[in-house]
């Protein structure tokens, strides 16, 4: 399964899965769950932090986060 | 006087919940602290109408009503706690309109509580610019709620507010999403077990790691209630915000539309710029120079203006008031005392005027993302930049600048180096020092000598910050998840009153909190050094006078003077006090008045130019300044002048890495909950500055 570490400048997806315990409860405050569309706005260097649009919030999280947020690319 | 309700403020940091607040207060408004945390409290007064006044409570920023750190812990408590004489009778939820989608999760929540709830949409303004329109009545319907929309920028919508406000009895209380269905046979053995109780509420008190008057978490999990393992809890945790996005989701799906092709703009334009892999450091290094700029040359002439004017008032007084140990207290104790804190007004102001506008024009967000990658390296956060950039003001605040670091690891180490940055108390011992003993000369007609040693003291401290953090990262075994989440807030322009609020509120804080610890230490000083026991003290006069007489020695009146002044400061109780730890010091090119200025200076290092000052003008009847009678200083076992070099470098190292500030240990204390980190700061800064000088100065000598 591809996770947001995969996404492309620009591309959208939909998050499919999220493990309960690496994740923290703040993410999902922040609207970063399972259902929701994810966007990666910007390109930054080595791709972290990763600069993203959740669910219509603007927010960053590493590399390593977002490598455990499954997610199903949609354009 | 009419009758008063309680208003409490809720809402996401970055809404502009304080610019709603001011609005509503205006100038009636106090800041002050939550008993026993350290968390700002911020409160005011609003007329309703001619019968009704509102006390208004402006929370701190919270995502949830599941607190993560101290301050949104003050949220949830206020809110559980029907006793609490702050306890509100109306909860106004400041939401933006950009983010609402986000800020709905909160309000929910809230909603669940029972608690009468207004749904505030701030920055409607930008409505129409960003392509936005909501149907204001349907939501309303839909959340079960009234609406009020505000620009506080603009200062529109605040009279339906307070009519909405004034209104409260008759806003539904029915929660609008159901927390229940996330496991129905759990909610419903809860309620069975406490008939009683609010729903949610025990489900709040159970998820959370506080307990609330006789609600305890472990009782009501063991009351005949099967407990749940805190991995199961989370889960549940998790299942409820997706459910309530859930439903918020699909609310606004049916109430309001975007126009994304005018959303954009803006954002994505100064973003490109702002967080580019080479520009964006750029700029970030140009803003920093601007402040330092600010800080330490710009504040150079407010700051010279204030030690001459406290110079003289300490002066007109000698002149004005009757001789005797009260005018002494005054003039030589008490004026200087506040002068030493008056002084460091200008400072703070520049750095919290800067820090403010940054956070409110969302450009600290774009630092925190462009320096998370560099800083995680020496085991910091993008975050811990705030807390050191702040540190080089004071460390107080920069301390408590660190609680949204995520990861407990992160933000400790955070805490631990802090100290190291080269904060504005030392500015003052720095520049007396180096005036001192490095030449006002020029490197190749160019850069002047003494530039360059504070230019390097700064970097010094920043350099020993970040490679204590490297250090502290290696060595701390700690399992705590490194995790990052930081919103990246919408540009907006600074608003000048919330600005000015921050400048104000900031600077009234230091100068009061740290203000009394000077003080009294500055009354304590001038105490110990103007009085003393035995004869030695007490007959200095007479035994000066015949000594003087027996040696031959011509002596003008005021060299005689003098002589006593000093004969009677080395007998004082500091004086004492100083000859006891010289032995410590002498290795490090101190004589015992340094020593006592050191000792002094654990308190606040600021008091070593006053101590000086102190120890030096007790019973000095001529003006003159601190830095000439330093250099006329006689080092007492090498001979020479006391400030030379070697022994100026050894100081100025010492200064650099000595944990000398009690108010930074019990800040330390407070936000670590253990003495055990503010004592490891302690012994190992200071043993680690003692180290440094005594080489420096056994080399250099």
């Amino acid at each position: 399964m591809p996770t947001i570490a995969d996404l492309k400048k620009g591309q959208k997806a939909k998050i499919t899965h999220m493990s309960s315990k690496a994740i923290p409860l703040k993410l999902f405050e922040m609207g970063c769950l399972p259902g929701n569309e994810v966007q990666l706005v910007q390109n930054t260097p080595f791709k972290d932090p990763l600069y993203l649009n959740v669910n219509d919030t603007y927010l960053a999280i590493r590399q390593e986060t977002a490598q455990q947020i499954e997610i199903e690319i949609l354009l | 006087m009419g009758k008063q309700i309680n208003v409490a403020l809720v809402g996401n940091p970055n809404t502009g919940k304080t610019s709603v607040f001011n609005q509503l207060t205006g100038l009636n408004q106090k800041v002050g602290n939550y008993p026993g945390i350290t968390v700002e409290k911020k409160e005011g007064t609003a007329k309703l109408s001619r019968v009704l006044k509102a006390h208004i409570l402006d929370l701190p920023g919270t995502y949830s009503l599941n607190a993560t750190s101290l301050d949104e812990s003050v949220v949830i408590e206020l809110l559980l706690n029907k006793n609490d004489k702050d306890f509100p009778d109306v909860i106004v939820v400041v939401s933006d309109i950009e983010n609402l989608k986000r800020n709905l999760l909160l309000f929910t929540q809230i909603k669940d509580l029972g608690i009468p709830c207004i749904l505030a949409i701030n920055m409607a303004d930008r409505m129409e610019r960003k392509g936005i329109s909501l149907d204001v009545e349907a939501l309303e319907t839909k959340l079960q709620t009234k609406i009020a929309l505000l620009s506080a920028r603009k200062n529109t919508g605040f009279d339906r507010l307070r009519q909405l406000i004034e209104n409260y009895k008759s806003l539904p209380t029915q929660p609008c999403v159901n927390a229940s269905e996330i496991d129905p046979e759990y909610f419903k053995s809860l309620q069975k077990t406490y008939p009683n109780q609010d729903l949610y509420k025990l489900w709040l008190v159970i998820t959370q790691d506080v307990n609330f008057g006789n609600l305890n978490r472990n009782r009501i999990q063991g009351d005949g209630l099967e407990p749940k393992s805190n991995a199961e809890l989370k889960r549940l945790q998790h299942k409820e915000t997706i459910a309530r996005y859930k439903f918020i989701n699909e609310t606004l799906r049916e109430t309001l539309t975007k126009d994304i092709n005018q959303a954009k703009g803006l954002r994505a334009s100064l973003d490109r710029l702002l967080i580019h892999k080479f520009w964006g450091y750029v700029i970030f290094g140009a803003i920093l120079f601007l402040i330092f700029q600010a800080i330490y040359d710009w504040s150079s002439y407010p700051m010279d203006l204030i030690d001459a004017l406290f110079a003289s008032l300490s002066e007109l007084t000698k002149q004005n008031l009757p001789t005797g140990a009260f005018t002494n207290l005054i003039a030589e104790g008490i004026i200087p005392g506040i002068g030493g804190i008056v002084i460091f007004i200008p400072q703070i102001a520049f750095l919290f005027l800067f820090i403010s506008i940054l956070e409110e024009t969302g450009y600290m967000s774009r630092v925190v993302f462009l320096m998370d990658r560099i800083m995680r390296r020496f085991g910091l956060s993008g975050k811990s930049v705030v807390p050191l950039i702040s540190g080089t003001a004071c460390a107080i605040p920069a301390v408590m600048a660190a609680r949204n670091i995520e990861s407990w690891k992160e933000r400790l180490i955070t805490i631990l180096v802090v100290p190291f940055t080269t904060c504005s108390a030392r500015l003052p011992v720095y520049l007396i020092i180096i005036a001192l003993v490095i030449p006002d000369e020029r490197l190749f007609g160019l850069f002047n000598y003494q530039g360059i040693t504070l230019m390097l003291l700064y970097l010094l401290g920043f350099i020993t910050a970040i490679g204590s953090a490297w250090v502290a990262n290696k060595f701390l075994k700690m399992n705590s998840k490194t995790y990052f989440v930081v919103e990246m807030p919408d540009y907006k322009l600074p608003m000048f009153k919330n600005v000015a609020f921050t400048v104000i509120e900031k600077t009234k804080s230091f100068v009061f909190g740290a203000g009394k610890i000077i003080l009294a230490i500055s009354i304590v000083l001038w105490v110990l050094a103007s009085y003393g026991p035995g004869d030695d003290f007490n007959q200095a006069e007479e035994i000066v006078t015949t000594e003087v007489q027996q040696s031959g020695e011509q002596l003008t009146s005021q060299e005689l003077d003098t002589k006593i002044a000093s004969y009677k400061l080395k007998h004082s109780y500091i004086g004492i006090m100083g000859r006891a730890i010289e032995p410590a010091v002498t290795p490090l090119g101190y004589d015992w008045k340094i020593g006592i200025a050191i000792i002094s200076s654990f308190a606040a290092r600021e008091v070593f130019v006053g101590t000086l000052a102190t120890i030096y003008s007790v019973g000095s009847e001529e003006e003159e300044t601190i830095k000439n009678r330093m250099a006329q200083e006689v080092n007492p076992i090498l001979g020479g002048p006391l400030f030379t070099f070697a022994s100026g470098v050894s100081l100025l190292l010492f200064y650099a890495f000595a944990m000398q500030c009690m108010s930074t240990l019990a800040i330390v204390r407070r936000e670590t909950g253990t003495w055990k980190w503010a004592m490891i700061q302690l012994f190992g800064m200071t043993l680690l500055a003692y180290v440094v000088a005594l080489i420096a100065f056994q080399t250099l000598n």
